[in-house]
């Protein structure tokens, strides 16, 4: 076992892992943060994806000892406990979720998207999202929410 | 040559079990302070039973959305349901739940009476109030109702609702039967290029069209259409669990493999709701949900056939499908 530290949501965290541990797993099975998803565990879905050091990432293809000592950010941390992000708000609004587990990697890969890019066109939306799979709602409110909410931040 | 296609596709579904027999209770409870609670067995996966549930038993009670809270988690508390499937939700739990709200409506009623005055029958609920028809100054807030049926005259504010279509027998004459509770209807409308050197086959535009009855939420209609439509898209042009079949050596085996639709592969897509009512459905309406995934698919092979002349008669219309198909017809 290796100790591995890292900044989860700002606040740092100390954990054992093993060689072959994943990021994920980190989040889910040690710390109890649950909107990471397991969907496909191969990398193929984006449900796992969190933010490292302000990068969108796979969690559950990132080795956990590769992100010693950085920061990662979870949905859950996208906002200070008790407050709703412009993107939390607009997926709310525009129906952008129906079952909800694409939910939170949607919601980080439009935040990756947005922070360098608060003005996207509904093509860059798209591309931004493109590794994000959704079988519930076809995408179209989705990229409505992530538009209305761009639309918000700006104003 | 990029060839270009036009298609269209049509189709009916039914609401519930086809041969009826599939039943949903329902439970609604009038809180002291006039909020209510909806109980009912089907879950939720996305598609909006919370939300309908609560609207229908607002408009029956004539209280706010907010005001109602859905409990639908726990199949051991809840009354029975057969479940969330084919398409039956909104019309067989709205059916229970409408019937047991208008049960709440009638013990609320019953109190209201005693305490205007009146008879039952004059009464109606609107606007968090009981109220004499035509007379609103006597009227109650909906919570001095419930508070006062349940402290002051220890009453259970509880309606009760149970929606079956009685089996379906057949005439053993006639052969004659009447299976469906009702039918929603659908066409889809697809153009498409094919790329005669590659094969290739783009989705230019969509358009689904649906008879639901009654557009309950109309927002919650339209994601359901587009998701519908593009698991259309991905049966018609990428989804396959053996692509190399009979050889089962090369079957995908994680969901990667396994090509659902990605935002780059849904084309410009546009729904339209029509309203033309369901004679038993809750306020007319009719259950969409599985339908919407059916039309989609053979609207863009009919686009295929009107662009290169050739039948895709195995989904999904692959590339290689598409020029083997050309290749056949000599193209
Ligand atoms: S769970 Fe990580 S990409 Fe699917
Ligand atoms: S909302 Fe169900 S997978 Fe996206």
């Amino acid at each position: 076992m290796h100790t591995l530290e890292l900044t989860v949501n700002g606040q740092t965290c100390r954990v054992e892992v093993g060689l072959k541990t994943t990021l994920l797993e980190v989040l889910r099975d040690k710390l109890y943060i649950t909107s990471p998803k397991v969907g496909c565990n191969t990398g193929d879905c984006g449900t796992c994806s969190v933010l490292l050091d302000g990068v969108l990432v796979r969690s559950c293809i990132t080795n956990a000892l590769s992100v010693q000592g950085k920061s990662v950010t979870t949905l859950e941390g996208i906002t200070e406990p008790g407050d709703i992000h412009p993107l939390q708000k607009a997926f709310h609004e525009h129906y952008g979720s129906q079952c909800g587990f694409c939910t939170p990697g949607m919601i980080l890969a439009s935040k990756a998207l947005l922070d360098v890019n608060p003005s996207p066109t509904r093509d860059e939306v798209k591309q931004a999202l493109s590794g994000n799979l959704c079988r519930c709602t076809g995408y179209v409110k989705i990229i409505d929410s992530v538009l209305a909410a761009a639309d918000e931040m700006k104003s | 040559m990029k060839k270009i296609g036009k298609g269209i596709a049509a189709g009916f579904y039914p609401s519930g079990m086809s041969g009826g027999g599939d039943s949903s209770q329902a439970m609604v409870k009038v809180q002291p302070d006039g909020s209510a609670v909806v109980t009912v067995g089907s879950c939720d996966i996305g598609q909006g039973c919370k939300t309908i549930m609560a609207q229908i038993t607002a408009e029956v009670l004539g209280i706010d959305y907010e005001a109602v809270k859905v409990v639908n988690d726990d199949t051991d508390n809840c009354p029975l349901s057969f479940g969330t499937f084919a398409s039956r939700v909104t019309y067989v739990d709205g059916l229970a739940t409408k019937m047991a709200a208008e049960d709440a409506r009638r013990i609320l009623f019953e109190i209201a009476a005693v305490m205007l005055e009146c008879s039952e029958d004059v009464l109606e609920a609107v606007d968090s109030q009981i109220r004499v028809k035509g007379n609103p100054d006597k009227s109650l807030s909906i919570g001095e109702v419930a508070g006062a049926g349940t402290f002051g005259m220890r009453k259970f504010i509880l309606g009760l609702g149970h929606y079956m279509r009685d089996p379906a027998a057949m005439d053993p004459e006639t052969c004659e039967c009447d299976p469906f509770c009702t039918l929603a209807w659908a066409a889809s409308f697809a153009e498409v290029e094919v790329d005669t050197e590659t094969g290739e086959v783009e989705i230019l535009r969509l358009v689904n069209s649906y008879d639901v009855g009654k557009a309950m939420n109309p927002t919650h209609l339209e994601g359901q259409i587009d998701g519908g439509a593009t698991m259309g898209v991905g049966a018609a042009m990428s989804e396959n669990l053996h692509p190399f079949f009979p050889s089962l050596e090369f079957q995908p085996d994680n969901l990667g493999d396994y090509a659902i639709p990605t935002t780059m592969d849904v084309p410009d897509m546009e729904s339209v709701i029509y309203e033309c009512p369901s004679t038993n459905g809750p306020y007319g309406a009719k259950g969409i949900g599985e339908m919407t995934a059916n039309t989609p698919g053979p609207a863009i092979v009919n686009a295929i056939h009107d662009a290169v002349g050739i039948w895709i008669t195995n989904l999904p219309a692959t590339p290689e499908k598409v020029l083997r198909a050309l290749d056949a017809k000599g193209a």
